[in-house]
């Protein structure tokens, strides 16, 4: 058990390429984050800025070619998983590490039943028999909220909806009680009923086993609403870290607050266009030597172009990676 | 075309009772035990122009709403019109002919993709198949489609693959969109998509309205994008529409318990106000569409459940003009008319 005081999940540095037939692309660039026991960390960032990719090297799973790791350290449970040899990884893969994965058909696999598939890391990894392992299959598709779950363990991914296939994948990550949760966009196809019962699903584990979770979303309601503190991600790097409460009420990146102005809500005045972020996202074929979001940013000076920000403090466990000092108003 | 003199143009898309069951197989046989109700008996028009959001938990049939009505599946029962023409009893010569005039952008856009195929041979397929243009007015047309959802012409010899997620959901939008359908069956086109991306994508389906004239159904879970898009809303309940108004009238009154519950659990951007909202929290497990409960499909989990509910399903009746909800909490005795939607 983790003692509260180091971190469960610590990473350090990351750094990853792919070489692709038009040359490198550097997807992840020096991310450096923690995860604490029974925390609740947010991730969001815009499409493409390397969430996913940050979240697959650190567990191994990034395909190699076309991805090279380039640097960094993932400690965990007294092991670098960079470095650490195949077994120990997979056997805290899927076990002591539960991943959702972004995209459900392309990790479900269309020729087993979705009772084969849940009940497979159960007995791989909990020893548990094939009656006792359907037991539990059907339990973890109950909390996930299936309707008639035992009857439809026997069914095929194509024959269920979006979002039912969605949470097919939260039970499985969650079949053997892991210490952290790796959740990418896990409730995109959810609406908010549902999502709502996940939500309370995994706050309840977090509370009475201590697991610790990463959310990926680019819901930003869903943020608010359930994580401890949040990274912003912004080109392969993290441009901002704070607790959620702070992020809200004073974000500090211009990515970060073009971000917050972006949401339409349900209350309120119906806004006749919405609001995007103007400009495309960088393409970096080379390690960052300037700003990434420069081109986009109202705030650029000279510096920006010069030297890529490091994060730095500015508040109680608020980080942020830019060289405007923020006090001008923004417009 | 019926004669139509001095009315008003009919809808675009008349739905009556659209119905389809899946079977389920069981026992050693394998034989038919019973069927999964994905939609069971919907009744809607979409009028021309119009944007119709279609909304609901997962796994209410939003999805097989949509394809059934573009004819993806075989109907179980019930008709759609489609410009007047059956399209359920259409025959396949005939479907070749409308099937231009009618598009979906697919929920999941990397699976509908071809990875083996390049952007300009994905968005130019339906040219090749149902067009007669030759190789150079087929390639213009490719770059006219490029440039309406904005992708730059370069990307063109590129696989899905090497495109981010708007970009993905946006080839999915320019092949929909090359044989000029009047009607488009839009499911989920933004849900896996950031913010700034949504708005980005929402804004190119209101110009492309505004400027063509399209017809939207907008499956989406999004409560707060749907009341940005649609002008109509119709809430899906378990393989049932239980309520459907105009924009303002469904956000600011709605009127059935399920839309309320549904409302009151959007998710607030600001944890202030997550902290202090009031959720209702529906209780109870959503039945399965294998076995929908007595009465109304709601009643094991509505909070204003009454005696009535769970043995008689409630009528889906316009309770005032464009407001339709199937809720006996808004029967009055009185009401006489048939509660029809014709
Ligand atoms: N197999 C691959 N080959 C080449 N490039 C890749 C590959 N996988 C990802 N990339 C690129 O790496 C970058 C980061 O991708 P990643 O999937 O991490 O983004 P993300 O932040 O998760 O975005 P989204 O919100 O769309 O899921 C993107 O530019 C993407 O195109
Ligand atoms: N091909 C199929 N065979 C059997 N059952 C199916 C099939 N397709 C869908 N279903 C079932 O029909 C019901 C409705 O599914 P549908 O995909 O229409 O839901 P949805 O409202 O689109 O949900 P989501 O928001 O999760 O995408 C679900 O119970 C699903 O499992
Ligand atoms: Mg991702
Ligand atoms: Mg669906």
């Amino acid at each position: 058990m983790p003692d509260g005081v180091l971190p469960v999940l610590d990473v350090r540095d990351l750094t990853t390429v792919f070489h692709t037939r038009s040359g490198d692309l550097h997807a992840v660039n020096s991310v450096s984050f923690d995860l604490h026991a029974g925390e609740l960390l947010g991730v969001v960032g815009e499409s493409g800025s390397g969430k996913s990719v940050t979240m697959m090297a650190l567990i191994g799973l990034l395909p190699s070619p076309p991805a090279v790791v380039r640097s960094g350290q993932v400690l965990f449970g007294g092991h670098d998983l960079l470095t650490v040899d195949k077994d120990t990884l997979r056997a805290i893969r899927g076990k002591r590490i539960g991943f959702v994965f972004q995209d459900p058909m392309t990790s479900l696999n269309p020729v087993f039943t979705v009772g084969f598939q849940i009940m497979e890391p159960l007995r791989k990894h909990m020893g548990l028999n094939k009656s006792a392992a359907w037991t539990r299959a059907a339990e973890l598709l109950h909390l996930v909220g299936i309707p008639d779950a035992t009857q439809r363990l026997k069914d095929y991914p194509h024959q269920f909806s979006g979002g039912m296939r969605q949470r097919v994948m939260i039970a499985m990550a969650l079949a053997c009680d892991p210490e952290v949760l790796i959740a990418d966009e896990p409730t995109t196809a959810l609406d908010v009923t549902i999502q709502a019962q996940i939500l309370e699903l995994i706050k309840a584990l977090r509370e009475k086993s201590g697991m610790a979770i990463i959310w990926i979303t680019h819901d930003l309601g869903v943020i608010a609403g359930i994580a401890d503190r949040v990274i912003v991600m912004y080109g392969g790097q993290v441009v901002e870290q704070a607790p959620v409460a702070e992020l809200f009420a004073n974000p500090r990146h211009p990515y970060t607050r073009a971000l917050l102005k972006t949401v339409p809500s349900v209350h309120g005045q119906r806004a006749a266009r919405l609001k995007v972020i103007e400009g495309q996202p960088p393409i970096l074929r080379s390690a960052p030597d300037a700003c990434v979001f420069l081109p986009r940013c109202a705030h650029g000076f000279g510096r920006c172009a010069a030297e890529n920000p490091q994060r730095r403090a500015v508040g109680v466990g608020h980080d942020l990676a830019c060289h405007w000092d923020g006090e001008t108003e923004d417009g | 075309m019926v004669d139509t003199l001095a009315e008003p143009p009919p809808p675009l898309v008349q739905v009556r009772n659209l119905t389809m069951h899946f079977p389920v197989h069981g026992g050693l046989l394998q034989r038919r035990v019973g069927a999964i109700k994905a939609v069971d008996g919907v009744t809607f028009d979409i009028h021309r122009g119009e944007t119709l959001g279609l909304v609901g938990e997962s796994g209410c049939g939003k999805t097989t709403c949509g394809r059934a009505i573009l004819r993806l599946y075989e109907l179980t029962g019930g008709s759609v019109h489609i410009g007047g023409t059956n399209i359920a009893e259409a025959t396949p010569d005939q479907l070749r002919k409308l099937r231009p005039a009618m598009q979906m952008v697919f929920q999941d856009p990397l699976a509908s993709l071809n990875p083996r195929m390049t952007v300009a041979s994905i968005i130019g397929e339906p040219l090749k198949e149902h067009t007669r243009l030759d190789k150079t007015e087929r390639l213009a047309r490719i770059h006219e489609l490029m440039d309406q959802v904005g992708l730059n012409h370069d990307f063109a010899n590129r696989y899905p693959h090497e495109f981010s997620g708007g970009q993905r959901q946006r080839i999915g939008i320019a092949r929909a969109l090359a044989l000029n359908p009047q009607f488009i069956v839009c499911d989920e086109p933004i849900a896996a998509l950031d913010v700034s991306i949504q708005a980005q994508v929402v804004n190119l389906l209101e110009d492309l309205q505004d400027r063509l004239g399209l017809t939207y159904l907008f499956i989406s879970h999004d409560l707060s994008m749907v009341r940005h898009i649609a002008d109509r809303v119709a809430v899906m309940y378990l393989g049932r529409i239980v309520e459907l108004a105009p924009r303002e009238s469904l956000y600011s009154d709605p009127r059935h318990p399920y839309t309320r519950a549904l409302l009151s659990a959007v998710p607030e951007p600001d944890p202030v106000l997550a902290a202090r909202r009031n959720r209702m929290i529906l209780t109870g497990d959503v039945p399965s569409p294998a076995h929908p409960p007595e009465g109304c499909n709601f009643c094991t989990r509505c909070p204003q459940v009454m005696d009535i509910c769970t043995t008689i399903d409630p009528e889906f009746r316009e309770v005032e003009p464009g407001r339709f909800v199937a809720c006996h909490l808004l029967t009055e005795p009185k009401n006489n008319q048939q509660g029809s939607l014709l």
